[in-house]
């Protein structure tokens, strides 16, 4: 019978493979699930991986919502190197751009060209005190992060909604729950007229490179990955894991922070209810499918970017709820963990009878 | 006369909706025992509020509702349990991708029903005692499932701690090396336990959907199921205590409705964020004493195990 086996040595190919294979393994499930509602697979499934790249227009929105992915799971990824399992980037992200949207209301119509600048400090700012309270709360009272994280993200939607419900709201906006349009000191320069495509993507790749360097080549990286890998080895070389918890999370709040500043100075323009369709979730998916490596990253990000593309082209040309794309952000994920199974374990035939006589052969120590 | 009224309103509120968070929680309570953490609750009890609608608008029937919550609650913590007991996943990332699926998988199995609702059947309680001025209003005029899930906590509680096959459950959770080597099967006892445990987030889930509001909208669990994994942490993992961290978080929800009884105007967003802060607050009052906290935590919380 086919058996699990646990490999001598983990198989470094499998790797990269397994986020290929997982990906071919969703758009399969993806295309029998449209099969089974019945939808037509092969129109549908080019909604997500063949419209949003067939034109310069498609490219650039791509890269719209690849930019705040991006930027959030690169601090997560930080994160999960550290051994810190942050997933409230969502809450971070959207601290951000309220911090940042504050600056932004604020700016005065005259003020210098590069006061966006501080809009994006703003956010970063803000996104930093979010991830903070996290680390505060695990270092000072040993409370669990990922739950706490997950509920400060709660909190921050319902500041974020109080805010452009009440006190921020635009005293001419016919009461729709936004604030007013954001003065053009206060946007970020666009890259390509006729496209929505903002500096935010240069600076998530920007960030993807600091990243590199800081985890690839840096002290301080190495260290806190020490501290990730096996907390007691940190403790023996003198590595400090507070300093780890600190400085993975205010890195990830930073850039998670930054990513909503971006949303609302770049593609956005005003702050809403929607700043975000959830971003800081998806990015913890891109953080696995590109293994936690600043470089590959950014390609698992243009994918979830097409799987938001993708699941509103379905809605609004197939008539499908939107919420498919979360659907297919949990397959990609479930398929990417059975495929990486396969890094430490492979397939072997084995008669049963086999199985039981190792078992009684091979001592429990040896084994 | 009114105050008082409105206070036995809240508590009965309070116990209403805390409800669904104490069955989940008894639920996850009891994978964690059995050394499995679960962050999928959240997506489990999604597909089953969106299940046990389905099912108890198509039968004209809540308990057919309360029914298919439970199966589908079991059966996609079967699916669970595959990844992270027979495949040793991650059991954080498997969790959190159960949870995004499950959300999104409601939301869109859930279109058809968005904005439609049930009809809401009379609770009449327990006779005779919901008669009692203030407390048969506070306490005796619930639904039979608040009951259920109170028995249900003592219960978990007694099997936990005076039978065998609770205390082979929790050695599975301590040292599931013992427990293997003593001849337990612990990945199928992990696997019932997980089933389990999602029976009754699906369960918990469908009591959202089909007795507590009685509708269906997109996002409804609105972080119940964090809420209910951070019960288990304020419970210790007893199940007893878990009823009253059930109750605490249900009433910080009610609050709102009490402060309004009583004349006090705060912006409904405060009053939203209310349960998570307090959820906050709690966990890091119940973490701060490490050593409390470990006395009943399941010494392989989280570790694969690998016969």
């Amino acid at each position: 019978m086919l058996k699990l086996e646990t490999r001598n040595t983990p198989a470094t190919r499998m790797q990269w493979v397994s986020p290929i294979l997982a990906l071919f393994l969703t758009v399969a499930l993806g295309a029998l699930l449209f099969a089974l509602l019945g939808k037509p697979p092969v129109k549908a499934l080019s909604m997500f991986f063949y419209e949003p790249i067939k034109s310069l227009y498609g490219l650039s929105e791509l890269a719209v919502k690849a930019a705040p992915l991006i930027l959030c799971a690169l601090g997560l990824a930080i994160c999960y190197r550290a051994n810190v399992w942050n997933i409230g980037a969502e809450g971070q992200l959207l601290m951000g751009a309220v911090a940042a949207g504050g600056v932004a209301i604020a700016a005065p119509a005259d003020a210098p060209r590069a006061y966006f600048v501080l809009v994006l400090l703003a956010g970063m700012a803000g996104g930093m005190v979010w991830a903070g309270l996290t680390a505060w709360l695990k270092d000072k009272f040993n409370a669990n992060e990922i739950l706490v994280s997950l509920m400060l993200t709660y909190v921050a939607s319902n500041i974020l909604i109080y805010l452009v419900f009440g006190p921020w709201r635009d005293p001419n906006g016919f009461n729709f729950p936004q604030s007013k349009v954001f003065e053009d000191v206060a946007m970020m320069p666009k890259l390509l007229q006729g496209t929505r495509i903002h500096w935010g993507f240069v600076l998530s790749l920007l960030a993807a490179g600091a990243a590199y360097v800081f985890v690839f080549r840096s002290y301080a990286g190495y260290q806190m990955q020490v501290g990730g890998l096996s907390p007691m080895a940190a403790r023996y070389a003198g590595y400090s894991s507070r300093k780890a918890l600190w400085g993975s999370l205010l890195t990830c709040g930073a850039l998670a922070g930054l990513a909503g500043a971006c949303e609302i100075a770049g593609p956005i323009g005003q702050l809403h209810t929607n700043v975000s369709p959830g971003y800081g979730f998806a990015a913890i998916i891109v953080a696995f499918v590109g293994r936690l490596h600043p470089i590959t990253m950014i390609l698992s990000a243009i994918l979830m970017s097409m799987f938001y593309i993708g699941g509103e082209l379905a809605q609004s040309r197939l008539g499908m709820p939107s919420a498919i794309t979360g659907v297919f952000q949990g397959m990609l994920l479930f398929s990417l963990l059975v495929c990486d199974t396969f890094i430490h374990q492979k397939i072997v035939w084995k008669s049963s009878a086999k199985t039981a006589s190792t078992l009684v052969l091979i001592p429990q120590k040896g084994a | 006369m009114d105050m008082m009224n409105a206070i036995a309103q809240l508590i009965a509120n309070s116990i209403n909706s805390g409800t669904p968070l104490l069955l989940a929680g008894l639920g996850l309570l009891l994978n964690e025992k059995a050394g499995v953490l679960n962050l999928g609750a959240e997506g489990i009890m999604a597909m089953g509020a969106v299940a046990g609608f389905a099912a108890a608008s198509g039968a004209a029937n809540p308990e057919a509702g309360l029914l298919a919550g439970a199966v589908v609650g079991a059966a996609s913590a079967w699916f669970f349990s595959w990844f992270v007991v027979y495949l040793n996943t991650n059991q954080y990332a498997t969790g959190l991708a159960l949870s995004l699926f499950g959300v999104g998988l409601s939301a869109f199995v859930g279109q058809a029903y968005v904005g439609m609702s049930l009809v809401k059947d009379a609770v009449n309680g327990i006779p005779w005692l919901n008669q009692t001025p203030f407390v048969g209003e506070a306490l005796f005029k619930q639904h039979y499932v608040v009951y259920c899930a109170v028995v249900l906590a003592v219960v978990l509680n007694y099997w936990l701690d005076k039978t065998r096959s609770g205390l082979t459950l929790r050695a599975v959770g301590e040292s599931p090396e013992s427990a293997h080597a003593l001849g337990t099967p612990v990945r199928r006892l992990r696997m019932v336990a997980l089933m389990a445990g999602g029976a009754l987030c699906g369960l918990a889930g469908a009591y959202l959907s089909v007795i507590y509001t009685p509708l269906w909208a997109d996002g409804m669990i609105a972080g119940r199921g964090w809420i209910a994994l951070s019960i288990t942490i304020f419970a210790t993992w007893r199940p007893l205590r878990a009823i009253g961290g059930a109750y605490l978080f249900g009433g910080s929800t009610m609050l709102a409705f009490f402060l309004q009884a009583i004349g006090v105007d705060v912006p409904a967003q405060i009053i939203n964020m209310l349960p998570f802060v307090m959820v906050v607050v709690v966990l890091a009052a119940m973490s701060r004493n490490v050593e409390w906290l470990r006395v009943n935590m399941p010494a392989s919380l989280g570790k694969p195990f690998k016969p």
